[in-house]
C-alpha cells in the first residue's frame, strides 16, 4: 500500500510563536523522503499536525486527494498514516508480540471484543509477519521494557509498520544509538521501504545518512521550508550550507 | 484445552469446594467471614479493573457499591418487583450512573480524575444522609430489605443467600478475567501503559477509559447488592470514602498486578481487621502500618512479589 501525501500552506501558532509558516510539501506515492533542519526548525511539528496529533491553524493536508487537516488522531491513522517516535513510545508490560498483536487488533477495530482470547490467532499471524520483517523474532516474548536501546526503537517502527500504513512518518529513527547501531536500523528501514514501497518520510540529523539513502530532501528553518531537491542539490545549495550543513558537507570540501 | 474453558472449569471447582467445605462444616462465623470475603473481594476485583488493568485511580468507587445497595433496597421496598429483576434494575441504574460520572471524569488526567471520583462519591454519600425521607439517612434504610421467594429460592435463608452469593462471586471474577484476557483487556493496559501511544495506534483511548469504568461500576454495584441481601440493609457508609479507601488498600496489599491478588488483599484486609478489632479500638492505626511495611518494604502487592519470582526473565 502507498500513498501520496500533500501539504499546502500548512500553519500552526504556538501563542507568538510560528512553528509551521506556510508549509507546502509534497511527497509523492512510494517516495523516500529525508526533513533535516537545525533543531526547533518545526520538523517534530510538522509530524504532529500531519498525524493529527496537534491541529493546525490553517492550510491543507492531503492524503490522496483527501483534506483530512483537523481530523482526529485515531481517524488520521486508519486512513493508513503510521508513526514511529523520536523517543521510542511502547507498552513497556507487553512482550513484543503481544505489542505487536494488540496494535494490529487496535488498527482493525478488533479490540471492542470481550469474550475472545488476545491474541486472535489472525493477529498473531500478521505479527510473526512484522516481527519478521524488522528482525526481532528472537525477541518475541521478551517484554518491551527489558529490550535494548536500538531494539526499542525497532519496535517502535514495527508498530507502525504492523498497520500497514500508505504513510510512514519516522521522526529520528537513529536517534541516540552508537554509529553502528544506527546504520544497522537504517538498512532495515531502507529495506522496507525497498520491499513495500510506502511513502517513507523521516527526519535525520546525521547527514551521512540522509545522502545516502533519501531519495529527496526538505530541509525546514524557523517553520519555513528553506529549500527542498535531490541530495547533490541540497549538498550544494549555499542558503542550507549557510544555515544548516556548514561546508563540510559542499562538494569542493572532500 | 483452551485457556478460557479451564478458567471455567477451574471457578465451577473452586464453587463446588467453597460450598462443600461450608456444608460439611456448618460453621455460621465461617460461612459470615466467606460471605464477606466474597463481597469485599468482588468489590476490590472490581476497583482493580481501573487501577490496575487501565490506570485509572479511582477514588470513589464505594459510589457504585453504595448505589447498589440503597437502589435494590428501595426497589425491594416497593413490593413491586421481583428479586432478580430489582437485581438486574439496580445494575441497570448503576450503569447509567458510571456512564454519566465516568464521562465527566475520564476528561481529567492522574489526581484530576482521582478527585473529581471522589467528589461525587462524597455528593452521593450526602443525598444518602439528608434525603432521609427516601433513604433513612443515617439510619440507613428502614424496616429491613423484603426477600420474597422466586424460582423456589427463598433469600430469607442464611444458608441460600450464602450460595447465590458464592455463585455470583465465582461467576464475575470468571467474566472479568474473561474480558481481561479479552481483545478488549489488551486494549485496557495498552491505555495504562501508554495511552498516546496506544491513540497513534489508532485506539480511541477515551472510550475505552469510559468502558472499563462503566464495567467496574457494574461489579461493584453488584457486591453492593450481594452486600444489601446479607445484611437485609443498606447504610450511609457503603458509599463513604472510607470504603473508596479500604479497596485501594486491598488491592495494594494483594497485588495490583495478578488478577486474584485483590482477593487475597481481601481476606488479609478483613482477618486483620477482625483480629485487630478484638484487642485495640486503634485499628486504624495498625492497618496503616501493616499498609505501610507492604508499601515501603516490598513496593507492590504480596502477589506482586510471588509473581515476579515465579516468572522467568
Amino acid at each position: 500500500m502507498t500513498a501520496h501525501l500533500a501539504i499546502a500552506d500548512l500553519v500552526k501558532h504556538f501563542g507568538g510563536v510560528v512553528a509551521t509558516d506556510h508549509v507546502t510539501l509534497d511527497f509523492p506515492p512510494g517516495s523516500l523522503t529525508a526533513v533535516i533542519g537545525p533543531n526547533g526548525a518545526g520538523k517534530s511539528t510538522l509530524f504532529n499536525l500531519i498525524t493529527g496529533r496537534i491541529r493546525p491553524d490553517g492550510g491543507r493536508v492531503l492524503l490522496d486527494g483527501t483534506d483530512i487537516a483537523g481530523w482526529s488522531e485515531t481517524a488520521i491513522v486508519a486512513r493508513g498514516i503510521g508513526r514511529a517516535f523520536q523517543i521510542a513510545s511502547l507498552f513497556p508490560s507487553f512482550t513484543v508480540a503481544e505489542s505487536l498483536a494488540a496494535a494490529i487488533l487496535a488498527h482493525r477495530r478488533q479490540t471492542h471484543r470481550m469474550l475472545a482470547r488476545f491474541p486472535l490467532a489472525a493477529a498473531r499471524g500478521r505479527a510473526d509477519e512484522v516481527m519478521h520483517l524488522v528482525g526481532l523474532d528472537a525477541h518475541a516474548d521478551r517484554l518491551a521494557q527489558h529490550l535494548s536501546h536500538g531494539d526499542q526503537k525497532l519496535l517502535d517502527i514495527a508498530l507502525a509498520l504492523a498497520l500497514d500504513p500508505g504513510v510512514l512518518l519516522l521522526d529520528e529513527p537513529t536517534a541516540g544509538m552508537g554509529r553502528d547501531e544506527r546504520w544497522q536500523i537504517i538498512e532495515t528501514v531502507h529495506r522496507l521501504w525497498s520491499a513495500r514501497r510506502m511513502t517513507m518520510i523521516f527526519i535525520e540529523h546525521d547527514m551521512d545518512i540522509v545522502f545516502k539513502i533519501a531519495q529527496s530532501v526538505r530541509v525546514l528553518k524557523f517553520g519555513r521550508v528553506l529549500a527542498e531537491g535531490t541530495p547533490a542539490e541540497i549538498r550544494d545549495n549555499d542558503e542550507v550550507i549557510a544555515a544548516y550543513l556548514g561546508t563540510r558537507y559542499a562538494k569542493a570540501a572532500p | 484445552m483452551r485457556a478460557t474453558s479451564r478458567e471455567a472449569l477451574l471457578a465451577l471447582l473452586a464453587c463446588a469446594v467453597t460450598l462443600l467445605l461450608a456444608a460439611a462444616l456448618g460453621s455460621k462465623p465461617l460461612i459470615d467471614t466467606l460471605m464477606r470475603l466474597a463481597i469485599f473481594g468482588l468489590y476490590a476485583v472490581s476497583l482493580n479493573i481501573l487501577v490496575g488493568y487501565t490506570g485509572l485511580v479511582s477514588f470513589g468507587h464505594a459510589m457504585f457499591f453504595g448505589f447498589g445497595a440503597y437502589a435494590f433496597g428501595l426497589l425491594m421496598q416497593t413490593g413491586m418487583t421481583s428479586l432478580p429483576a430489582a437485581a438486574l434494575a439496580s445494575l441497570a441504574l448503576s450503569a447509567v450512573l458510571a456512564l454519566v460520572v465516568g464521562a465527566l471524569c475520564i476528561r481529567l488526567a492522574d489526581i484530576y480524575f482521582s478527585f473529581l471520583t471522589l467528589a461525587f462519591q462524597m455528593l452521593l454519600h450526602a443525598v444518602i444522609l439528608s434525603w432521609v425521607g427516601l433513604t433513612g439517612g443515617d439510619q440507613g434504610l428502614q424496616g429491613g430489605i423484603p426477600r420474597p421467594r422466586f424460582l423456589g429460592i427463598n433469600l430469607a435463608d442464611p444458608w441460600q443467600v450464602f450460595v447465590v452469593t458464592m455463585v455470583a462471586f465465582f461467576a464475575s471474577l470468571l467474566a472479568i478475567r474473561t474480558i481481561l484476557q479479552s481483545p478488549f483487556g489488551y486494549a485496557l493496559r495498552m491505555v495504562r501503559d501508554n495511552a498516546p501511544r496506544a491513540a497513534a495506534l489508532g485506539l480511541p483511548v477515551q472510550r475505552y477509559k469510559l468502558a472499563a469504568f462503566v464495567i467496574a461500576g457494574l461489579f461493584g454495584a453488584l457486591a453492593g447488592i450481594l452486600m444489601a441481601l446479607y445484611v437485609s440493609g443498606a447504610y450511609p457508609n457503603f458509599a463513604f470514602w472510607t470504603l473508596s479507601g479500604e479497596g485501594m488498600f486491598m488491592i495494594m496489599l494483594g497485588g495490583i498486578g495478578v488478577f486474584l491478588g485483590p482477593v487475597l488483599g481481601a481476606a488479609i484486609f478483613l482477618l486483620l481487621n477482625d483480629t485487630v478489632t478484638r484487642f485495640t479500638e486503634y485499628n486504624g492505626m495498625v492497618m496503616g502500618v501493616v499498609l505501610l511495611v507492604v508499601v515501603l518494604g516490598l513496593r507492590q502487592g504480596l502477589l506482586d512479589v510471588v509473581m515476579a519470582r515465579l516468572r522467568p526473565r
